[in-house]
């Protein structure tokens, strides 16, 4: 499984989400790839993505994928990111 | 936590007074300047991020993580950490109004990453931000990090 982790800038806000991402994956036991990436770059990985994990405001850049977009809106809480990213691993 | 995050930190500024979201973004690249670790282009590059992309970088209640991309306008990476005396509103949907600001410059994409990891480390913990937050000067928000280092 792929997963992109999406900010403007791509060393931020994305780098943070990747990693309680990857925490919250190795607590459900998912075995799945997580990268972080700038907006620009991710239009083009969000194409062979199975997720992309992003902000309300940039959920819209991104456009027209056929990955599923999860919107995070508070990066450090991983119950909201468990209970947003679960369904969709499973 | 082994890293000291208060080591890490170029500057650190409490109660700071800031009209907007641009005059706390300023704040926080004053701090990156100061600190020797970002030119006043570097500034300028963070708030014109929020401009082109909204006010993504309010990532957790309270909280904006201002930066731009790695650029010639940044000399090393670096943090700085601005607390404001008033809370200032960013225009974002759930995570509005913003009482702590932490600028961020990196060099390349992945040597700040640790230094990333602590922050969210002490931030998504409430007990410990509430402490953080309710420090009045630069030396109590150092107290604070170094004592979660030697932990």
């Amino acid at each position: 499984m792929k997963i992109v982790a999406v900010c403007g800038m791509g060393i931020g806000t994305s780098v943070l989400l990747k990693m309680n991402a990857e925490k919250v994956l190795a607590a459900l036991g998912i075995d799945a790839d997580v990268e972080a990436a700038d907006i620009g770059v991710a239009r083009g990985a969000a194409q062979t993505a199975d997720i992309v994990l992003t902000s309300d405001e940039l959920a819209p850049e991104i456009g027209d994928v056929p990955a599923e977009v999860i919107i995070i809106e508070n990066f450090f809480d991983l119950d909201e990111i468990t209970e947003k990213l679960t369904p969709a691993v499973q | 936590m082994t890293l000291n995050l208060a080591q890490e930190l170029s500057s650190i500024t409490t109660k700071a007074a800031a009209s907007d979201w641009r005059a706390a973004i300023r704040l926080a690249g004053d701090g990156l300047v100061a600190g020797g670790v970002t030119t006043e282009a570097y500034t300028e590059e963070m708030i014109t991020a929020v401009e082109e992309h909204g006010p993504y970088i309010v990532i957790a209640p309270g909280i904006a993580l201002a930066h731009s991309r790695p650029a010639d306008s940044v000399l090393k990476s670096g943090l700085s950490w601005v607390s404001l005396e008033t809370p200032v509103e960013f225009g974002h949907a759930s995570n509005d109004p913003v009482t702590l600001v932490i600028g961020l410059a990196a060099l390349d994409k992945s040597a700040h990453i640790d230094v990333l990891k602590a922050v969210a480390g002490v931030l998504s913990n409430k007990e410990i931000r509430g402490r953080l937050e309710a420090a009045d000067t630069p030396d109590e928000v150092r107290d604070v990090l170094s004592s979660l280092a030697t932990k």
